[in-house]
């Protein structure tokens, strides 16, 4: 499981840098997508796969029971989703409109920020 | 897709899928659920509706803009946070909790207006998104 | 209510944004709201200080939970006085957008956004958790990202790409260190994590999440190979939001590097070996880059690029007094860089150009305004007794005793540089016989203005001059500060204590 899931990782970053490194602003966008669940996933892996209750000692123990869950890696995973939702959606607003004004998808087009004034 | 049978599932599922968002909501406490789930699940009954009925009915539905959610509901997640501050001197965000049984309730404490906030503040800004991108032209 | 006193700086933030965010549609509001908040957290950050200068370092458990379980927030004089710098700067650029920025631009949320982005950065300062952190930087990038496009010209909207773009993915290399350390150590907690990378065997993998930090900060820093982002949008947006961001986002960058590298990953000579070698190379591109630019607010992106390879250099050097130099320079540094874009603003604003071949004869038309801007200019170059000259005594200095000649040589000459570069743009700004520049139609010139919003431009300047004066005149109190930062910040222990003691 291991294993796969770190190929896995591997293989999301490849292609989100991939997909970053290519001219066209729409596989920009997936390029940080896929980046983006790469590191989650990247997450998930470093913070141990084990199969677990929730972390919560019984009332009448001092001490853990039974094998539980590291929450702390879901906490973060889930805050990471959250941002990366809200920097995605941005991001797509920001494509259409530069879309909308530059006219082009390409961005070796985008030269107007290196012109002389 | 202004399809009949669309529509007419949509004006049955709006008021069920808000009942749900409520419950994930509530459910957030102990069980898989919280206040940022609940509150997607809200908005995207909103968002169903606007795709059966259109842009227009469905802003008219709400009253007020989306927006405006986003403040109140981080206003209500601010104060939650400093409640311990203001009335047991512990420090910011520390549960405050009120321990007797409510009933469909549990327990209530200040974590619960926490949630609650994070509702408000997610179906805002989704909605808020959403609108803004099926607008635009 | 005293021990939780540190955080009311971000709580205040936090709060203003809220309220202006209630105010969306009504801007006079908002501008007398947003000006009177940041003066009330002025107040509040310089009581801060002060009460963290006499009782030493204070923490404040979130929800109570203790360290290292819960996140902690923790001033130490290094992140309160960047809270204060932070605040200066804030009160500064409030109140010279209300006057420069228009209202098509302050419709669409400015100032609820911008105090947003104060908020992260005073978060971003206190915040004792790696995670933390990450999410103040997040704050941070994602209000950037909305005051960068606001307006949507299309020059905006090609730096906004680009700004984006680079940004997001330095998060990302960043969230990948985090994860990368979380699965060597299982904490966050930057003091906890102290003790815990120190005791780990795979030294291979400690390198490596200290390299991915490195690209991480160092993109959003802006050091050598990572910068092309930024001169290629700064100079975009209204000249207010390139304040903010040249005075306060890259100094961002530098503090988590200066706390990564003084607290975690401490001690690592092939690490210092490669700072050293970008902060030469950073001092070197940034410098040669703004010699051949004409735009003024170009010439000042590059600047900042060139500077911050001072902090990279004194980080490198790692001895006690490098690092005073370093932290002197930081507080100058943001001080002169905000000022420097409202200078630009202003003269935009005057002008309708930023252009240094367009422009000329400032001096014999506004003599008292180019005396005023003389001050921000030559505190930059740091002709003493201003304020940029007394941290290079430190850093040339320590360059000499741990016998680094080639930083040495990259100070020297981007101290030349800049005096260069400075010269030039007083010489074609201020001193060229004036050119006609033809009018714009519907652009509303300085002339053209009423008094009170006159005033409004000039006073953030004046504001931020004195203090630049203040840190040049009054060197050996700034000096002082530093080295106590520097002292605590090498003898990490104090912190850890602070930290962990759960008392």
């Amino acid at each position: 499981m291991e294993i796969l899931l770190a190929i896995l990782v591997g293989l999301l970053y490849a292609s989100g840098i991939y997909m970053i490194l290519r001219r066209s602003l729409v596989k920009l966008i997936i390029g940080i997508i896929l980046l983006g669940n790469g590191a989650n996933l990247l997450i998930f892996l470093l913070g141990r796969i084990t199969k677990g209750l929730p972390p919560i000692i019984p009332e009448n123990s001092k001490v853990f029971l039974e094998a539980y869950a590291d929450p702390v890696p879901q906490a973060l995973i889930l805050t990471a989703i959250v941002i990366s939702f809200g920097l995605q959606s941005f991001a797509i607003i920001l494509v259409k409109r530069a879309h909308k004004v530059v006219r082009t998808d390409d961005l070796d087009e985008m030269n107007a920020t290196d012109e002389d004034s | 897709m202004k399809t009949i049978i669309l529509r007419t599932a949509s004006n049955y599922l709006l008021p069920v899928l808000l009942l749900f968002s409520i419950f994930i909501l509530l459910r957030g406490h102990y069980l898989p659920g919280g206040g940022f789930v609940g509150g997607l699940i809200a908005a995207i009954a909103f968002v169903l509706h606007s795709f059966a009925n259109g842009l227009k009915n469905t802003k008219s539905l709400l009253r007020f803009h989306p927006g405006f959610l986003m403040p109140t509901g981080l206003a209500l997640s601010f104060f939650s946070g400093l409640s311990p501050m203001i009335f047991a001197g512990d420090p910011f965000m520390t549960g405050l909790w009120y321990h007797g049984h409510v009933p469909v309730l549990g327990s209530i404490g200040s974590a619960m207006f926490f949630d609650m906030g994070v509702y408000l503040v997610v179906v805002g800004v989704t909605l808020t998104i959403i609108f803004t991108i099926s607008e635009a032209p | 209510m005293m021990q939780q006193l540190i955080i009311y700086p971000l709580l205040f933030q936090l709060f203003l944004s809220i309220v202006l965010m209630f105010f969306w549609n009504k801007i006079s509001a908002q501008k007398v709201i947003s000006i009177t908040g940041s003066a009330i957290a002025v107040i509040l950050s310089a009581y801060v200080f002060y009460y963290v200068w006499e009782n030493g370092m204070q923490k404040v458990n979130a929800g109570n939970w203790d360290a290292p379980f819960g996140i902690v927030f923790v001033a130490d004089t290094l992140s309160v006085t960047l809270v204060l710098l932070t605040s200066l700067s804030g009160l500064a650029v409030s109140i010279f957008s209300a006057a420069s920025v228009i209202k098509d631009r302050l419709r669409f949320g400015y100032f609820p956004i911008f105090h947003f982005l104060l908020l992260g950065l005073t978060g971003a300062f206190l915040t004792g958790d790696l995670f933390n952190l990450y999410v103040w930087f997040e704050i941070i990038i994602i209000s950037s990202f909305v005051l960068i496009t606001i307006g949507g010209e299309k020059a905006q909207l090609e730096g906004a790409v680009k700004y984006f773009t680079l940004n997001i993915l330095a998060s990302t290399i960043f969230l990948t260190a985090i994860a990368v350390l979380y699965g060597l150590t299982g904490s966050l907690n930057m003091a906890d994590l102290a003790g815990k990378v120190a005791a780990v065997e795979n030294r291979g993998l400690v390198e490596v999440a200290a390299i991915l930090f490195l690209i991480g900060f160092g993109t959003k820093a802006s050091i050598f190979p990572l910068y092309f982002w930024l001169p290629a949008s700064y100079h975009t947006p209204p000249a207010a939001v390139s304040a903010i961001f040249g005075g306060l986002l890259t100094k961002l960058g530098v503090y988590a590097l200066i706390r990564v590298f003084t607290l975690i990953f401490v001690g690592d000579v092939f690490l210092g070996e490669i700072l050293l070698v970008l902060a030469i190379l950073t001092i070197f591109s940034g410098g040669v880059g703004a010699l051949v630019q004409n735009n003024v607010r170009k010439v000042f992106s590059y600047l900042i690029i060139c500077h911050i390879g001072y902090m990279i250099a004194g980080l490198g050097m790692f001895t006690e007094i490098a690092i005073t130099g370093v932290i002197f320079y930081l507080i100058h540094d943001i001080m002169v860089k905000t000022n420097l874009f409202m200078v630009s603003g202003l003269i935009f604003k005057i002008k309708s150009s930023n252009s240094m071949r367009a422009l000329g004869g400032f001096y014999a038309n506004y003599p008292k305004l180019s005396l005023l801007i003389f001050i921000p200019l030559f505190s930059l170059v740091g002709i003493p007794p201003l304020s940029g000259f007394w941290p290079k005594i430190s850093l040339i200095g320590e360059g000499f005793k741990t016998e680094n000649y080639w930083t040495v040589a990259a100070i020297i000459f981007a101290s030349f540089i800049t005096l260069i570069i400075i010269a030039k743009l007083w010489a074609e700004v201020f001193w060229k016989d004036p050119k006609e520049i033809p009018e714009k139609p519907k652009f509303e010139y300085f002339s053209d203005i009423s008094k009170a919003r006159k005033t409004q431009f000039i006073l953030p300047i004046v504001f931020l001059s004195l203090i630049s004066l203040y840190i040049g005149f009054g060197a050996e109190h700034i000096q002082l500060l530093s080295s106590r930062i520097a002292n605590e910040l090498m003898n990490s222990q104090q912190y850890i204590d602070t930290v962990l003691n759960n008392s």
